[in-house]
């Protein structure tokens, strides 16, 4: 009996032995399909954080270099010294183009000889002023050549203010940094501060849907053109494959069924 | 902890899912997108300022207003000056492309001196204080060992205060040698001489024309005044004026002409002859004219009666004699008739005979020096420096001969055979040149026989280049002291020949000079004051500026302010006083010469047997082919049936083609007694049979890619031949033929 009993208990504990063999092997299993779990969150979460701190905050500071202008100027003391405000230095010519930053020309009247002590003074009237050298200012609102664009049309015709587009440049003492795109080589000023596109006022961004956003209007001075840019066409778009009867004037009025509509405004 | 596969791969997908939540694929696509569109070499026009400067083209001898258009400092399109007498608003093709004469690579930044053999291409920049000393110290050299007549001056022109200071350089100095690069004015100039006993320049009234008779002058290929010659072409056909164009080739001219008179290339003066044969027997020329105003007409009735009926011209021209009798009646009946002659462009002078046949027609029609006529006019005498004080040995060296032989007993009345030089460098007969100054002129490319002239070129221990441009004659030179180009400098421009109005141009900066140049005019005055003495002190002026200002006096203010002057009277006297001979009379026989309008053939270069083609140039107003080569913008709009990538084109008829075997586009070489060269056939049935054609202007060796080593220069083909009468290069053509690759 013994030897039976052995045996069975021998089976027995070997079965038992193979049942707890066989959970450890399930326990494990469950370990790994369960108690994983989380660090497979984590990574995935990891890789989220990572790749949005790298494209909010890493990756503009990589785009854009910090450039000095090659000297000072303070806007607010010019435009108190002078009559007609911003035109006085950034005219209209006889022939309706605008001549943009001013040259040595319209400086020179006053700056012949040097105007206290101020270190930038010093530096224009030595460097630029007595050699006959044009300052070479690294213009914030310089944009690509591709685009026919009349300052003319807008302030002379339009009535618009120069703030409405440049901001309030004219009330600053320093000129600030100039963060030149170094894909582009055009100044973080055309995209605007925020990366993300957001802004605040009119002259946050110089991009063609802030063009689009007059000329989109119906207001009484600006000729609607029905103007369809890259972003609101594509939520056009969106909105026409979602709801398709939403949106019945889209139809047949996109910009490539427009004659000549993308060439009114590019070259 | 491990990073297993699920954990990388979820790390990744996060990664991507945050990226597509940062602003960073948006903004690098637009990003991309604009340098992409914007890719930095892609040149932007300039921002700024427009301004316009009114000034006048010197890169032809057709001297056109224009208005350059400026964005501030920098000059971005020519245009024609409106109301300009000469080309009223037109711009020719060059005209328009010059401005890539002046900021293209081809320019020549410094004074350069050469390091390395004659056309290696090896310079050493020096500066101008160098050049010139180094040039003053070999010319006080010369003229000390009483050799200052060895030095030579070859000019683009003669007229005008730039040329003008030339002369007096070398009066001054002691040289007789300043030549003018060949034209058909020449030509024209003897014949006045020869006819009407003046020292005139021709002018011709086309805007009043009714009849206009061409023995094979490119009207609108580049002939005269070019943009003054479309307008007037444009005006004829609006008013119907007859044109008659006689050339062995359709040119475009004679494609726009009312008739094309195919004629055997050379016999031009033999059918101006049987022309003046029909008027004389059916007395249709001008009686007032004739008995009044001209001598010698019996003897010469007598010629042309008994040699030049239209039968024995037919045979010779190759024209049907009924077609000669229309002719003759045709311009003989019209109210204002004008002949003109100068093959081409008339970049290349005609035989004396025939110059003056053609002349003696205008004289047949009375039409001398009146309305619709051709006038002789005399040069405009606005410069009136004070007389050159020569000294002893400038007197000495003025006395020796030309070494061109103008002016010569043979040659007694041609003023300049620029032709005769290489030769006559090269025979050795006469002088050695020792040093030779070029200024708007590359004779190295334009003069026939380039391997003559080069042999010449090596002799001339120093050859001196003005140009701006790194041309053939520059390739070759010792020394070049570039000068600013045509839109960075002062210059006077006498109105081009042909008018006969008078207009001074005032060619004036447009932009300040690009590069270490320096106008030719104050090098000649330094170099003169570095020499001292009587060559110094034969120019008072500190600048050629102050030259320029003092010369043109009271019309300076005008000058500046429009562009030009015109007068109104016109430069040429009225017939009763336009003759200039002893009789007071237009000849028709030369007393002192015996020279009258008659057909001696001119035999071109080649036996018959070994050449069975004649090979003849044309002129395009798409290739230019005097002193300046093609720009980029107008060698682009030459054809593909004148160039094939590095091949030029031989025009041939398909009867000629055919009967040799030969096919369209086949690749043959060009053989004539001067040189050989590969080239490409091109069917034409616009070109007689046994002649064959070939574009003037390519093959060039200099300036930039875009032209150098393209087709054939002409004029390693072709040498000259000289007219018995005057010393000019009467050659048309030579003979040539074509043998397989």
């Amino acid at each position: 009996m013994s030897t039976l009993d052995d045996h069975a208990k021998k089976i027995s504990e070997d079965t038992a032995g193979g049942a707890a063999a066989a959970r450890s092997t399930e326990e494990k299993m469950e370990k790994q399909d369960n108690g994983p779990g989380g660090p497979i969150i984590l990574f995935f979460i990891l890789g989220l954080f990572a790749s949005l701190i790298v494209g909010w905050t890493i990756f503009p500071k990589l785009l854009y270099s910090q450039k000095k202008q090659p000297i000072d100027f303070n806007h607010a003391f010019h435009v108190a010294e002078v009559d007609n405000g911003c035109e006085s230095c950034h005219f209209f010519r006889k022939d309706g183009t605008f001549s943009g930053a001013p040259k040595l020309e319209q400086c020179i009247d006053c700056h012949e000889e040097i105007q206290g002590v101020d270190p930038d003074e010093i530096k224009f009237v030595e460097e630029y002023v007595s050699n006959g050298r044009e300052v070479p200012w690294l213009i914030y609102s310089k944009q690509p050549d591709c685009v026919f664009f009349s300052h003319a049309a807008h302030i002379k015709g339009a009535g618009m203010d120069c703030v409405t587009c440049h901001g309030h440049i004219g009330e600053t003492e320093n000129l600030k940094v100039y963060e030149e795109n170094r894909i582009t080589g055009y100044s973080r000023d055309i995209w605007g501060k925020s990366i993300a596109g957001f802004k605040k006022n009119t002259w946050d961004r110089m991009k063609m849907d802030d063009c689009a956003e007059c000329h989109q209007r119906t207001d009484a001075n600006i000729e609607k053109t029905g103007i369809k840019t890259p972003t609101n066409r594509l939520i056009d778009d969106i909105v026409n494959v979602i709801s398709p009867w939403s949106l019945s004037t889209v139809k047949g009025s996109s910009v490539q069924t427009q004659r000549d509509a993308c060439f009114v405004c590019h070259k | 902890m491990k990073i297993g596969r699920r954990g990388f791969l979820s790390f990744v997908i996060g990664g991507a899912a945050g990226t597509a939540l940062s602003p960073l694929p948006w903004k690098l696509t637009d990003d991309s997108s604009i340098w992409t569109q914007m890719w930095p070499w892609t040149p932007v026009p300039e921002d700024g300022e427009t301004s316009y400067v009114n000034s006048v083209c010197t890169l032809c001898p057709g001297r056109c207003g224009i208005t350059v258009r400026k964005i501030d400092d920098r000059a971005v399109k020519i245009e024609g000056m409106k109301g300009h007498p000469v080309n009223d608003g037109g711009a020719c093709l060059l005209g328009l492309s010059g401005l890539q004469l002046l900021y293209g690579p081809t320019r020549i930044k410094s004074p350069l001196k050469k390091t390395g053999k004659s056309g290696q291409g090896r310079w050493e920049k020096i500066s101008w204080k160098e050049a010139v000393s180094e040039i003053v110290e070999k010319l006080g050299n010369l003229r000390s060992k009483g050799q200052s007549h060895t030095v030579g001056f070859v000019s683009g022109s003669d007229r005008g205060t730039i040329p003008r200071l030339f002369e007096r350089f070398l009066t001054a100095y002691g040289s007789p040698n300043l030549m003018r690069m060949p034209s058909v004015r020449d030509s024209y100039e003897l014949t006045l001489h020869m006819m009407q006993g003046v020292q005139a320049l021709p002018g011709f009234d086309f805007e009043n024309a009714d009849f206009i008779l061409s023995f094979g002058s490119g009207i609108i290929d580049g002939w005269g005044s070019p943009v003054r010659m479309f307008r007037a072409n444009s005006a004829w056909q609006d008013a119907n004026v007859k044109v008659i164009q006689i050339e062995p080739r359709l040119s475009n001219t004679a494609a726009k002409s009312s008739k094309w008179i195919p004629i055997n290339p050379g016999t031009e003066a033999a059918l101006a002859m049987g022309l003046a044969h029909v008027i004389i027997k059916e007395e249709l020329y001008d009686n007032d004219f004739i008995s009044n105003y001209a001598k010698g007409f019996d003897e010469w009735k007598q010629l042309v009666l008994d040699k030049y009926s239209p039968d024995s011209v037919a045979a010779v021209t190759g024209i049907d004699s009924g077609t000669i009798v229309v002719l003759a009646r045709g311009f003989a009946n019209a109210s204002r008739p004008l002949a003109i002659c100068g093959r081409g462009d008339g970049n290349t002078p005609v035989s004396l005979n025939e110059s003056m046949a053609v002349h003696a027609l205008n004289a047949l029609a009375g039409n001398v020096n009146k309305k619709g006529g051709v006038w002789a006019v005399s040069d405009m005498d606005y410069i009136s420096w004070p007389e050159i004080e020569m000294d002893a040995m400038a007197a000495a060296g003025m006395q020796q001969d030309r070494l061109d032989g103008a002016g010569s007993r043979k040659y007694p009345f041609s003023r300049y055979l620029m032709n005769r030089l290489p030769k006559a460098i090269n025979s050795g007969e006469q002088y050695p040149l020792q040093a030779l100054f070029v200024s708007g002129a590359n004779p190295f490319y334009t003069l026939p026989d380039t391997k003559s002239v080069q042999e010449a070129f090596d002799k001339i221990p120093l050859v001196v280049s003005f140009s701006s441009y790194m041309d053939e004659t520059s390739q070759h030179a010792d020394i070049i002291l570039p000068n600013h180009v045509f839109l960075e400098r002062y210059e006077d421009v006498p109105s081009p020949v042909g008018l006969i109005q008078p207009v001074i141009g005032l060619a004036k900066p447009v932009v300040e000079p690009q590069f270490n140049t320096r106008h030719v005019g104050d090098v000649i005055i330094q170099l003169a004051k570095g020499l001292g003495g009587s060559v110094a002190s034969a120019f008072p002026w500190d600048s050629y500026y102050s030259c320029l200002k003092e010369t043109l006096n009271d019309k300076w203010e005008t000058l500046v302010e429009k562009g030009f002057w015109s007068g109104t009277e016109l430069m040429g006297p009225t017939l009763e006083s336009a003759f200039g001979t002893v009789s007071g009379k237009f000849e028709f026989i030369n007393p002192d010469t015996g020279s009258m309008p008659q057909f001696k053939p001119i035999s071109i270069e080649g036996d018959e047997r070994l050449y069975p083609l004649v090979l003849i140039p044309y002129d395009s107003i798409r290739l230019a082919n005097g002193y300046i080569g093609d720009p980029p913008f107008a060698i682009k709009t030459v054809e593909d049936t004148v160039l094939n990538g590095e091949y030029v084109f031989v025009e041939i008829n398909p009867k000629t083609a055919g009967s040799a075997g030969l096919h369209d586009g086949q690749r043959l070489v060009l053989i004539t007694p001067k040189g050989k060269a590969e080239v490409k056939i091109h069917f034409f049935e616009g070109i007689m049979p046994g002649i064959i054609a070939l574009p003037r202007g390519l093959g060039h060796t200099a300036y930039d890619d875009y032209l150098a080593g393209k087709g054939i220069n002409f004029n390693t083909l072709i040498g000259p031949v000289e007219d018995p009468d005057s010393g000019m290069d009467a050659a048309w053509g030579i003979r040539a033929k074509l043998n397989k690759v």
